[in-house]
C-alpha cells in the first residue's frame, strides 16, 4: 500500500509556500473555517479523539493538553509555537515552514480558537533567520486574506500571530525555558508546577507546541480524527516526518505512516536507500541526539512512538542517526557531550557539572590516555546526572554515555587498554589530526 | 571542594554563566530607522511586557553597529526600561550575541555529530588554515570570523556552515580553501544558501 504524503505533498511546487498554492493545492484555511463553525471544546474533543501525540520529543496526547490549559480566568492565554528545532539530527519543522507556511499559521490560528487564545507566538530559532523571513510573509498573506486579524470570517474571532526569533540556545526548546526566553531573560527552565497550563507565558494559561504538530491539526479537522487515527497503528496515528541523517546514500526529510519500520527507513528505495560508500551498518541513534542506541537486529520495529519505546529507545524526535562502522563510539559519545556540556544552560549542578566531567573524561579516553578506572568514573557521573535534575536535559546529556557504555563497552575497554583509538587509521581520516584540542 | 572526589570544579571557561564584560565603545542610539521598527515590535508584545523585545533589539543595535558594546547594551535597557545588568545577563547567555567586533563574514561551522560524521572536524581545520586564525578569531583584514557552532538543524546537508544569516551546505573538507577564496571575490553569491529557499525561486 502506498503511503501518500498529506504534510510534505506539495513541498516540491516552486510556489508550495504561498497563499494562492495554498489555497489552490490544499483546501487552505477550510480547516479553521470548520473548527470555528465548532464549540471550542469540540474542537479539542476531535483532536482527543483522533489520538494526535506532540511531536516535539515526549509524544504528549495533544489534545489532552490543550484540555489542561485553564479555562475560568479572567487572564489572556497563548499559544506558544515551538519551532526551535535545535535537537542534534533533527530538521522537519524547517521544512514545514520554508515549504508549507501556511499550513502551520492555520495550526496556530485553530489551536488559539481551541483554548481561548487570541495569540500566537513561534518561537524559532535565531539560526532560522532565512526560514523566519518566509514565515514572515506567508503570516503577512493570512493578515491580508482576512485569515488572521480581527473577526475572522465575520466570526468573531480575533487571531495574532507573531514570530519570535531567539539567539542560540538549545535549552530554549524546553517548553518553560522557551517561555523565560519569550519573556526576555536567559532560557533556564522553571520548575513544575505549576505547569505551563495553569501559569506559562506572563504567568498566563500556555499551551506550548510543535510546529509538526500544530501542522497536522489542521489536517484532522479537515478529514476527522478516524482519518488520522486510521493512518498509523492504535495511539501512534497520523502522519509523521522522519529525519535521516549520517552514513546514509540519501540523507533527507521524510514522510510516512508509523507502520513504517526503522529498517525501511534507513534501507528503503523511496527513503535513504541504505548506507554510503559500501559501507556497512552499525547503529542508529533513532530520535535525535538524546536517546539510546539501536542495534540492527533492533531495527524491525516500527518507527512509532510505541515501537520505538519497545525496542529499548525512544522515537523523540524523529531524528535518525545512522552510523557506519566507522564510527568510534567513545568518539561519538564525546562529540555529543561536547553539545551538552556547552549547551547546559547551568541552573542544575549536576547538569552543568557533570557534563563537562564527562567530556574531560571522554576526551581523556578517546585520547588513550584513560585509566581503567575512568571507565567507571564515566558510568558513575553519567548515573548522577541521569534522574537528578531539574528538566529533561540532564538525561538527555547522561544518555550518549550510558548508552555507549553498555552497548560498545568494549571499544571503551580497546582504549584504555591500548592506549589509543584501535579503529584503522584511514578510518579516522576524516576526524580531524587534533579533534582533541580544546 | 567539588561535589565530586575525583574531579575538579569547571573553570566556567566555557560556560553559559561566564561573564563576558563588553568594551564601552563609542555613543550609541538606534537609527530613526531601527527605532521606528523596535517601536512596531513592542507592539506585537502586551504593553506590561517590554521585555519580550529584548532579544530583537539586540539583534537591531547589532546589525546596525556590527557587534554589541556596553553603550550599545546600555541604549538596550533604555528602550526596553529595564537596567543594563538585565541586558548583560541575556547578551551573556546567549551565541548569537557577538561582544567583541567581529569580520565582515561570520562563519559559523556546525560540529555536531551529524555534521561530524560527514567531516566536520577537518572542515574546521581547513577553514582555519586557510585563513590563518583559530576558531574564535577574526582575521586581521577583518573579513573572516571563524566560529565553531552547534547543531543547526540542516543535518541532512552536512557539513553546513552559517555564514551571517545565510547558509552554506555540503562544505567538504578538500572544498573549504577554495571557499574562502569565492568567498573573499564574489561575497554572498558564493554560498549555496539553504537548498529548501532555493528550490522555491
Ligand atoms: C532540553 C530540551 C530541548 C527541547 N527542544 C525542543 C525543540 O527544539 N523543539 C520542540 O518542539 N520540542 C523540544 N523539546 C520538547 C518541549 O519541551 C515540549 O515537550 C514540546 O515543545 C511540546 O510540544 P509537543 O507536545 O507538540 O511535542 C525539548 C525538551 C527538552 C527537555
Ligand atoms: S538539567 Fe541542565 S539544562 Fe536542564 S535546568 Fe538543569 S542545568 Fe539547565
Ligand atoms: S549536526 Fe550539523 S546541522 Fe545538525
Amino acid at each position: 500500500m502506498a503511503y501518500e504524503p498529506v504534510l510534505t505533498k506539495f513541498v516540491g511546487q516552486p510556489d508550495s509556500f504561498t497563499l494562492a498554492a495554498y489555497l489552490r493545492d490544499q483546501q487552505g484555511y477550510e480547516g479553521l473555517k470548520k473548527a470555528l463553525a465548532l464549540q471550542p471544546s469540540d474542537v479539542i474533543e476531535q483532536v482527543k479523539a483522533s489520538g494526535l501525540r506532540g511531536r516535539g520529543g515526549a509524544g504528549f496526547p495533544t489534545g489532552m493538553k490543550w484540555q489542561f490549559v485553564q479555562k475560568d480566568t479572567p487572564k489572556a492565554k497563548y499559544i506558544c509555537c515551538n519551532a526551535d528545532e535545535s535537537e542534534p539530527g533533527t530538521f522537519k519543522d524547517h521544512v514545514l515552514m520554508e515549504r508549507n507556511p501556511h499550513l502551520l499559521i492555520e495550526g496556530c490560528a485553530i489551536a488559539c480558537y481551541a483554548i481561548g487564545a487570541k495569540t500566537a507566538y513561534i518561537y524559532i530559532r535565531g539560526e532560522f533567520y532565512h526560514v523566519q523571513e518566509h514565515l514572515e510573509a506567508a503570516i503577512a498573506e493570512a493578515y491580508a486574506g482576512g485569515f488572521l486579524g480581527k473577526n475572522i470570517f465575520g466570526t468573531g474571532f480575533d487571531c495574532d500571530v507573531y514570530v519570535h526569533r531567539g539567539a542560540g540556545a538549545y535549552e530554549a526548546g524546553e517548553e518553560t525555558a522557551l517561555i523565560e526566553s519569550l519573556e526576555g531573560k536567559r532560557a533556564q527552565p522553571r520548575l513544575k508546577p505549576p505547569f505551563p497550563a495553569v501559569a506559562g507565558l506572563y504567568q498566563s494559561p500556555t499551551a506550548v507546541n510543535n510546529v509538526e504538530t500544530l501542522c497536522n491539526v489542521p489536517l484532522i479537522i479537515k478529514n476527522g480524527p478516524e482519518w488520522f487515527a486510521a493512518m498509523g497503528p492504535e495511539k501512534n496515528g497520523g502522519p509523521k516526518l522522519y529525519c535521516i541523517s549520517g552514513h546514509v546514500k540519501r540523507p533527507g526529510v521524510y514522510e510516512a505512516s508509523m507502520h513504517t519500520t526503522l529498517r525501511e527507513l534507513i534501507f528503503g528505495e523511496q527513503f535513504a536507500q541504505g548506507m554510503a560508500n559500501g559501507r556497512s551498518f552499525k547503529a542508529v541513534i533513532p530520535g535525535g541526539s538524546s536517546v539510546p542506541v539501536l542495534l540492527e537486529h533492533q531495527l524491525d520495529a516500527p518507527a512509532s512512538f510505541d515501537g520505538v519505546q519497545k525496542a529499548g529507545s525512544l522515537l523523540g524526535s524523529a531524528g535518525l542517526i545512522v552510523l557506519d562502522d566507522t564510527t568510534c563510539m567513545v568518539w561519538l559519545a564525546m562529540n555529543l557531550l561536547h553539545f551538552y556540556r556547552h549547551e547546559s544552560c547551568g541552573k542544575c549542578t549536576p547538569c552543568r557539572e557533570g557534563g563537562d566531567w564527562l567530556y574531560k573524561l571522554l576526551q581523556r579516553v578517546e585520547r588513550g590516555e584513560g585509566q581503567p578506572k575512568d571507565i567507571d568514573l564515566l558510568f558513575g557521573v553519567a548515573s548522577n546526572i541521569a534522574g537528578k535534575t531539574l528538566c529533561a536535559f540532564g538525561d538527555a546529556a547522561a544518555t550518549p554515555v550510558l548508552t555507549t557504555l553498555k552497548v560498545f563497552r568494549e571499544e571503551y575497554e580497546a582504549h584504555v587498554r591500548e592506549g589509543r583509538c584501535t579503529l584503522p587509521a584511514e578510518w579516522r581520516g576524516r576526524h580531524a589530526a587534533h579533534a582533541h584540542a580544546h | 571542594m567539588s561535589f565530586h572526589p575525583e574531579m575538579e570544579y569547571a573553570p566556567a571557561k566555557f560556560h553559559r554563566s561566564e561573564r563576558k564584560l563588553a568594551d564601552v565603545g563609542e555613543p550609541f542610539a538606534f537609527t530613526p530607522e531601527n527605532q521606528k521598527t523596535f517601536d512596531e515590535i513592542v507592539t506585537r508584545y502586551p504593553p506590561e511586557q517590554r521585555k519580550s523585545a529584548i532579544l530583537y533589539a539586540l539583534y537591531l543595535a547589532q546589525r546596525q553597529q556590527g557587534y554589541l558594546t556596553a553603550n550599545a547594551m546600555a541604549h538596550v535597557a533604555q528602550q526596553i526600561r529595564c537596567t543594563t545588568a538585565e541586558v548583560e545577563d541575556v547578551v551573556s547567555y546567549y551565541t548569537m550575541f557577538y561582544t567583541k567586533p567581529v569580520g565582515k563574514y561570520v562563519l559559523n561551522v556546525c560540529r555536531t555529530l551529524s555534521c561530524a560524521l560527514l567531516g566536520a572536524e577537518r572542515v574546521t581545520e581547513e577553514l582555519s588554515a586557510r585563513l590563518g586564525i583559530k576558531p574564535g578569531e577574526t582575521d586581521p583584514t577583518g573579513t573572516f570570523t571563524l566560529i565553531e557552532a552547534e547543531c543547526l538543524g540542516a543535518c541532512d546537508r552536512a557539513p553546513v556552515v552559517m555564514v551571517n544569516d545565510d547558509w552554506h551546505e555540503r562544505l567538504r573538507p578538500e572544498d573549504c580553501a577554495a571557499f574562502i577564496d569565492d568567498l573573499a571575490a564574489r561575497g554572498p553569491a558564493a554560498f549555496t544558501g539553504c537548498h529548501l529557499k532555493k528550490e522555491a525561486k
